[in-house]
């Protein structure tokens, strides 16, 4: 070992420095090799560790002087045979997994340079396995081994180098250093053309690892407590802990450190041990091993002892034990500085304690675990899954290992399906990235080919659906032990109520309940609840415009399933399938839920949604899930006959403004679509008639049968940036849903037709098809027009011409609100609409003051037919307009 | 070899040969020289340390090396042992 306080030499550096470049060039090279090629240089470096094993272990045995030939032996073997038999068949080059139900792919890059610490405990096992691990993943390896096993390191090292570079793999794929100091680590560590440290140590090496700012695989000390739980079998569990903690004189750092005993078996454990050649320390000779192994300045163990025999140790320590004792037992009576045998000793000397309860087991095999033994290896020795479950939760380690020897059962492979290593991640407890048994995925970058997956849509709508004059009868099939009829008072006084009732089968118990004629409130629903649970009710029919279904649907929801939280459900979400909130399934009570529309708009009486109004709050609350839609709808136009003029203008736009959005949605398919152009076709057709001439009965069931198919279209595409302003509009201005959406239509149609700012992401669209939709709407108006400008322009205008013809304000200013209110307002508008889920769908992600433009455009109304030529242009023109 | 541009095709078989020989040319010469490496499926170390050396002494003699028909396997071999920089590439 080379002075490590002086600086580098240049020479030293350039020695350094050709090494670095050497492992370069040989891993550049590497990266042309297919997995077949990495295969047939693997499994003859395994064949020459094999054949090697002993020379190595005696080499090592020579040179270290700690540890058991015949254990070395072992290792040697397990590094080569065992792991073979993990990564032979192991995919590391090309794509090395697939899953094709997520259309996810794994490739395999590797890391390129690696600079490897290794051990003295495990030094030529360690040096075979990297070796072995380092070819099958196509990296370069320079190894610095623990400078008292440099010689049979290195010549690991060399043996593993021939033998792959013989068979294919590329020159200079392993180099070691030739002497060992600190200055070199060090300066290979922060190399930058080094990518990985891969250092297998003690803490110092880990510590400089990490500390370098490179990747690293650093894994350190342990501190293995093992709890010997009186259910265990006792004879399995002392012949286990002495295997263990004999192998290699208990130089693996995953071996039992401290064994805490059940006081009841406590004895009899002790005997075991002693049977079997363990010598069980008095109180004096344990005071005197610990003060002869444990340094106790630092506390922590002699390197002296390390690996070295229990006859050697007691030799040491001058206390009188058989010739052929195996390991040396010395009962603690608590753990810390106070005991100074409680921490780890790689040395056949074991701590024990009696716990009086399984609480104090767990507590004292805890302190262990966190006396330099966090996130390494611990052992339990038990019948009792519970107990076994509850040691696994409470100790930090990154292998638990049950009912086996803990250093051969951690190195996995033999005693369990542990991943065969050399390297124990022990996780962040012990500073470490992973917690995992290094293996062959640790030296690989993997990259995810991530397949653009056709994206699973849907089109669900209520199983029965009425329409046309006298669909009313079909009320007759519904046979019910009691019926709530749930309406708004002008509806009853003009006898629609009757209709219905005229119309459930004979007998049918009903019961009306009126409800205050507005948007519905949470108190109007809960006093519907109360009503709903005194008469027992299992069916509703819900005979009104969107505000009385709504309402319907909510008190449904609270009646089957009082639990549910309106506030909770109504919480913002991006996509309906993954949100937060799940809606309640179970049931306390059950009711059918038929909704007979009394407007041609909202389509409610076959969505999902149901909207709140919070008067506290001043705003709408969007409830949206399939269970609130209805079980029946009945779309009779007998009840829209009687809708006013402006009702009938107000929901008619409502309906128009639904089809549009769903039809420019991001969710539209082709299954909406085709609702939503056929509805748009009726609404152009005879919106207009119904309006003019309230009592054409072809104009009216048209309409009423254009609302519910528009509904079938937003109930799977929904709405869009439209809807989220008139909602914040309308709540605030008390102004009508139908008359708030159509303020804003001429205007989003522009929008959304020019080319976004912010596109919106969508698994379910291909590419920015907003503007053509439109332009195909045109067309099926036979609107005119050439370019795909000139028919959103023609579309626009169409759409101001109907509302102009419908009578309805075509401004904010229009409606008497003065420009300061509004101005005041903005802010909040603004921020109540960004909040609004319904422009989730919307073609085009709004921003907040593309919001508030789009505001301060239906504040000023009329101007929007003005389109420029271009995209481009539209937008300019839009936000000075 | 003085010329203005040579097309030189390198034998797949003995790359690192192939560029020494090359590398002996250069003397003298000036201007640019394309390599064509289209059968060259894969190099090794030897290959890459002559692309190295053959790099350095055009450096010295202001040739520029120009790399045609190099597969993209090589051309990210290339690229990891920092070589991409020090040539020019025509496909
Ligand atoms: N659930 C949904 O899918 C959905 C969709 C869009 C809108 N909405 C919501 O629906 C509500 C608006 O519903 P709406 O537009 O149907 O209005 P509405 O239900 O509020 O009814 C408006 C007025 O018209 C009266 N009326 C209803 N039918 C009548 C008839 N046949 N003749 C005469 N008067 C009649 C009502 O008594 C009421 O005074 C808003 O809260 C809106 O947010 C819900
Ligand atoms: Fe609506």
């Amino acid at each position: 070992m080379t002075d490590n306080a002086s600086p580098l030499s240049e020479e030293r550096i350039a020695y350094l420095e050709g090494l670095v470049r050497q492992a370069r060039t040989a891993a550049a090279v590497f990266t042309q090799c297919t997995q077949e090629d990495v295969d047939r240089i693997v499994k003859p470096m395994v064949l020459a560790g094999l054949e090697q094993a002993q020379n190595l272990a005696r080499l090592a045995i020579e040179e270290t002087k700690l540890g058991v030939l015949e254990d070395k032996v072992i290792k040697n073997m397990v590094a080569t045979e065992f792991v073979y038999n993990y990564v032979k068949d192991k995919r590391t080059v090309g794509t090395i997994r697939e899953f094709p139900e997520s259309g996810l792919v794994e490739v395999a890059e590797p890391i390129g340079v690696i600079f490897s610490l290794t051990p003295i405990t495990n030094p030529t096992s360690t040096v075979l396995f990297k070796c072995i691990m380092a070819i099958k993943t196509r990296n370069a390896v320079i190894f610095s081994p623990h400078p008292s096993a440099w010689r049979c390191c290195s010549e690991a090292v060399r043996i593993m180098y021939e033998t792959a570079v013989k068979h294919g793999a590329p020159e200079g794929v392993f180099t070691c250093l030739e002497s060992h100091s600190l200055q070199d680590n060090d300066y290979l560590m922060h190399h930058k053309d080094v990518r990985l440290i891969d250092a297998t140590g003690g803490p110092g090496a880990v510590k400089a690892a990490y500390s370098s700012g490179k990747p690293a695989l650093g894994v350190g000390s342990g501190n293995t407590p093992v709890y010997l739980e009186k259910t265990a079998d006792l004879n399995m569990a002392v012949v286990d802990i002495i295997i263990s903690k004999t192998f290699d004189n208990g130089t693996i750092c995953a071996s039992e450190q401290t064994v805490v005993i059940d006081d009841e078996i406590y004895d009899s454990v002790l005997k075991k041990f002693a049977d079997l050649g363990a010598h069980i320390c008095n109180e004096k000779e344990t005071e005197l091993l610990a003060r002869t192994v444990i340094d106790p300045n630092t506390g922590f163990m002699q390197p002296m002892a390390v690996g070295q025999k229990a006859t050697t140790i007691a030799r040491f320590v001058g206390l009188s034990v058989k010739p052929k004792t195996k390991l040396l037992i010395a009962p603690i009576q608590g753990v810390g500085r106070a005991y100074p045998l409680s921490v780890e000793k790689l040395f056949p000397v074991l701590a024990v304690y009696r716990a009086k309860s399984v609480d104090e087991a767990l507590k004292v095999c805890l302190d262990v675990n966190h006396a330099g033994g966090l996130g390494h290896t611990a052992v339990i020795f038990s019948r009792n899954d519970e107990i076994i479950q509850k040691f696994s939760e409470v100790i930090n380690a990154g292998r638990i290992i049950v009912n086996s020897p803990g250093s051969i059962g951690a190195l996995g492979a033999v005693y369990n399906d542990l991943v065969p290593t050399f390297s124990f991640g022990c996780g962040t407890g012990g500073g470490n990235s992973t917690t995992d048994n290094v293996n062959i995925y640790h030296y690989l970058n993997i990259k995810r080919l991530a397949r653009r997956r056709q994206a699973h849509m849907w089109f669900r709508v209520p199983n029965q659906i009425y329409f046309n004059m006298n669909a009313v009868e079909n009320l007759r099939q519904f046979p019910s032990r009691s019926t709530i009829i749930i309406t708004s008072p002008f509806l009853e006084q003009i006898g629609h109520v009757d209709i219905v009732r005229r119309n459930l089968p004979p007998q049918t118990p009903v019961h009306v309940m009126v409800i205050p004629d507005a948007e519905p409130e949470v108190k109007v629903v809960m006093h519907g609840v109360e009503t709903l649970n005194f008469y027992k009710a299992d069916q509703i029919i819900a005979l009104g415009g969107g505000s009385v279904i709504d309402a319907a649907k909510i008190m449904k929801l609270k009646y089957e399933s009082p639990q549910a939280d309106l506030e909770e459900l109504a919480a913002p979400f991006l996509d309906l399938r993954k949100r937060v909130v799940q809606y309640p399934t179970e049931k306390t009570n059950r009711a059918q839920l038929i909704a007979i529309s009394t407007t041609s708009g909202t389509g409610s009486e076959v969505t999902p949604f149901a909207v709140l109004m919070d008067k506290e709050r001043g705003r709408k609350v969007t409830l949206a899930d399939y269970s609130l839609s209805p079980d029946v709808a009945i779309v009779d136009p007998q009840f829209v006959m009687s809708m006013p003029k402006g009702l009938t203008a107000d929901t008619g736009i409502d309906c128009l403004t639904h089809a549009l959005e769903a039809g420019v949605s991001s969710y539209a398919s082709p299954y909406t679509d085709s609702n939503a152009m056929q509805a748009i076709r009726l609404v152009f057709k005879y919106l207009p008639i119904a309006y003019e001439h309230p009592h054409d009965e072809e104009a009216r069931s048209m309409m009423h049968n254009a609302a519910c198919i528009a509904a079938l279209a937003f109930s799977n595409a929904s709405v869009g940036v439209n809807h989220a302003l008139a909602h914040a509009f309308g709540a605030r201005f008390g102004v009508a849903h139908g008359r708030a959406n159509a303020l804003m239509l001429p205007h989003v149609i522009a929008y959304n037709a020019a080319v976004p700012t912010k596109f919106m992401p969508s698994p379910y669209q291909q590419a920015y098809v907003a503007h053509k939709k439109y332009a195909t709407i045109a067309d099926l108006l036979g609107l005119g027009g050439h370019t795909i400008e000139e028919k959103v322009q023609n579309l626009v205008a169409a759409t101001e011409q109907l509302l102009d013809r419908l009578a309805i304000p075509r401004s904010i200013a229009d409606l008497g609100i003065s420009k300061e209110e509004f101005e005041r307002a903005i802010p909040d508008l603004a921020k109540i609409a960004f909040d609004d889920p319904s422009w989730r769908s919307n073609p085009r992600m709004p921003l907040v003051n593309e919001l508030v433009e789009l505001f301060w455009s239906a504040y000023r109304g009329r101007g929007v037919t003005k389109v420029a030529s271009t995209s481009q242009q539209q937008t300019s023109q839009l936000q000075t307009v | 070899m003085d010329s203005i541009a040579v097309l030189l095709k390198i034998d797949g078989e003995r790359v690192a040969g192939a560029l020494q020989e090359v590398r002996e040319k250069l003397d003298g010469a000036q201007g640019e020289i394309v390599l064509d490496f289209s059968s060259v499926r894969r190099v090794d170390p030897h290959a890459l340390r002559a692309l190295e050396d053959l790099a350095g002494s055009a450096d010295g003699k202001a040739v520029k090396v120009v790399l045609r028909g190099v597969n993209v396997d090589i051309y990210k071999v290339l690229k990891l042992a920092q070589l991409a920089s020090r040539f020019s590439f025509l496909t």
